[in-house]
């Protein structure tokens, strides 16, 4: 199949999506790594030239910015976690036979198709709403006092609001990965000797390890990018508490008017999630390959 | 030891009776081959004795001692499966290690053990390798190394050589054999493969629709079936089953005569003849004869019919007569 000519051919064909990949990404990186050397803010647009690296000398000085990138790291890294251990619990628990099996698996899956600023919006005003919320009444009925859930533990809140859209991805995932795992096995690791819970470690575990690789990678990059459900409830705060660095971006854009600045954001950001994604492929990558 | 005895096991899924009733005795260091067409309850049988499905009555012995409730770890038996079901992800050495660790054994023994395990079984050159980087049949090594490093009472093998190619199956068979001579250790041994059965058994066990239609030895069963179904299943090519008035003369219902007891040159029979096949050692000859049917016949390697010739048969040799149940008659 591979030869010289079918190889040739073969890099005729692919070329143009190629192209129109390329276009597509570098175009908008191109003009977002211009304005990031530009003076450009929207409310004086007569005052404009080059500034140099003055708009990422901004940034790095600016204190916001190291939390906000604390933030994000922490905001990924807190889902990821909760989202894979808790998916493979969950997909355990789903791979029993029970009845009603079918209806259960469509139930867990249903916060995946709730979108993120509704979803966001039921947690704060349906759970953790200081006076209507679930969780305020039921702090009230301990006869303790309702937690202010968004105002005193901002990140957590948001942390675990993304989190609990992203459960169903992964218990999804991770679910059909454990059914195309052969029950021969497990039968095999039974007659070995294992018990239910060496069978996890040994058996089950090693075989899902491709499975929670790709989760880990799919949901980096999503995560990375998490906005919506941080402007419907935290708006970044209080203060600048739950501001993540898209968030940051957002509000130098948007809310100072400040292209140049934000367009330096960008550029941070995109480095941040090239470093992020080098340190994931080396540590997790291999698991990729048969 | 590994004595195994069934009283009145009974398995059903749901409705449906797979094994209806089924008592059997084996021996401490037999080796007992389960015989049947597909679907007739053999895998569920074996997987009965180990454990992996639950009886739905009757009690299984395993040592004189009652272990129908064990848990299979507990039974002290080890199964190799058709697929192997090796361990993916780990190393040829942990995988045959693997009971070893899980049963808590002490690394340095466990070691000995999965040292002698691959000398016997031609494995040491493989131990670092995933189970991946095997062939089929250093994979069907791996899975009995990992059976025989524990010690059981008793082998499991549910077709264990099916997935190999013919040349292998031979070999396999015959280190099987020997692993059975110098172990000693009982045996259960289910397939489809005739040849398998007749050379490995000291014991078969026909079933037939979840029930045992015969116990014996290879030969009993080929000299002496009890009823059609064994005769017609034991033996290759398939024993010729007559009924009507050439029965008849033989006070029988169906009598049964096996293709090498008939000849060909004279005789009352005559038919022409549909496929040939010559195997050099023998030939393998279908006669139509009008009024008895298709005759399978097993001629010398020289007989020199083929395809289209009107020939004479006589038969020559036992004669198995059959009741109306389809049960032998004395
Ligand atoms: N888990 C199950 N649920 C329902 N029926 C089953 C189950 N397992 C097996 N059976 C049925 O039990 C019967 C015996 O199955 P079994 O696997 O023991 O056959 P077998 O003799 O091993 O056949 P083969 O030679 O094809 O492997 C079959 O009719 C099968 O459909
Ligand atoms: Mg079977």
């Amino acid at each position: 199949m591979s030869t010289q000519s079918t190889r040739l051919a073969a890099r005729f064909m692919v070329a143009p999506s190629v192209i129109v990949l390329f276009i597509w990404m570098i175009v908008p990186l191109a003009m977002t790594a211009y304005f990031s050397f530009r003076l450009y803010r929207l409310l004086s647009p007569d005052r404009s030239g080059w500034v140099g690296f003055n708009n990422y000398v901004w940034f790095f000085n600016s204190p916001d910015f190291w939390l906000a990138l604390t933030n994000t790291l922490l905001l990924v890294g807190g889902v990821l976690i909760i989202t894979v251990i808790l998916g493979v619990l969950i997909a355990l628990l789903l791979d029993q036979p029970v009845k009603g099996q079918g209806v259960l698996r469509i139930l867990v899956i249903a916060p995946f198709f709730v979108m993120p600023p509704v979803a966001a919006s039921i947690w704060e005003n349906l759970f953790m709403h200081p006076q209507n919320g679930l969780f305020a009444a039921i702090a009230r009925g301990f006869g303790a006092q309702p937690i202010l859930f968004l105002e005193s533990y901002p990140m957590p809140s948001v942390i675990a609001i993304v989190a609990w859209e992203w459960l169903p991805f992964a218990t999804l995932i991770l679910l059909t990965a454990m059914q195309s795992l052969s029950s021969e096995q497990l039968e095999a690791a039974e007659m070995d000797g294992a018990s239910a819970l060496s069978r996890f470690r040994y058996i089950i575990l090693p075989h899902l390890t491709r499975a929670i690789t790709v989760v880990i990678l799919i949901q980096t990059i999503f995560l990375l990018g998490i906005f919506g459900e941080i402007y419907t409830t935290t708006q970044g705060g209080p203060g600048s508490a739950s501001t993540t660095l898209p968030y940051m971006i957002f509000k130098q854009a948007i809310v100072a008017k400040d292209i140049g600045r934000a367009a330096a954001g960008g550029i941070i950001a995109v480095i941040l999630a090239n470093i992020v994604a080098y340190f994931l492929m080396r540590s997790i990558g291999k698991h990729l390959d048969a | 030891m590994g004595q195994i005895t069934l009283k009145s096991v009974r398995k059903s899924f749901g409705e449906v009776d797979v094994i209806p009733s089924i008592d059997l005795a084996i021996d401490d260091g037999e080796f007992v081959v389960f015989v049947g067409p597909s679907g007739c309850g053999k895998s569920t049988l074996l997987r009965l004795i180990a454990g992996l499905e639950d009886t739905t009555s009757g009690t299984i012995e395993i040592d004189g001692k009652d272990a129908t409730a064990l848990p299979p770890a507990k039974r002290g038996l080890a199964m190799v499966f058709q697929s192997y079901a090796l361990y993916p992800h780990m190393t040829v050495k942990k995988n045959i290690g693997f009971p070893l660790k899980m049963a808590g054994m002490d690394p340095a023994e466990a070691e000995k053990r999965i040292q002698r395990a691959a000398s016997v079984l031609n494995l040491t050159n493989y131990l670092e390798r995933k189970p991946g980087q095997l062939s089929g049949g250093q994979r069907q090594r791996v899975a009995i190394g990992r059976a025989i490093v524990r010690e059981p009472a008793a082998f499991l093998f549910d077709e264990p050589l099916s997935n190999l190619d013919a040349a292998l199956r031979v070999g396999m068979r015959q280190e099987i054999s020997e692993l059975h001579q110098s172990l000693k250790t009982t045996m259960i041994y289910v397939t489809h493969d005739q040849v398998e059965a007749m050379t490995m058994a000291d014991k078969i066990v026909v079933l037939n629709a979840g029930r045992i239609e015969q116990v014996g030895s290879p030969l009993t069963l080929y000299h002496t079936p009890k009823n059609i179904f064994v005769a017609g299943f034991i033996g290759s090519p398939r024993m010729n089953l007559i009924e009507g008035p050439e029965a008849a003369k033989h006070n029988a219902h169906t009598i049964g005569i096996r293709p090498e007891h008939i000849t060909v040159g004279d005789g009352p029979w005559e038919g022409v003849v549909g496929l040939s096949e010559h195997l050099g050692s023998d030939s393998f000859i279908k006669v139509d004869v009008p009024g008895l049917g298709i005759i399978n016949v097993r001629g010398a390697g020289e007989l020199n019919v083929h395809h289209g010739d009107r020939i004479k048969l006589a038969p020559a040799g036992k004669i198995h007569r059959f009741d109306a149940n389809g049960m032998a008659m004395a």
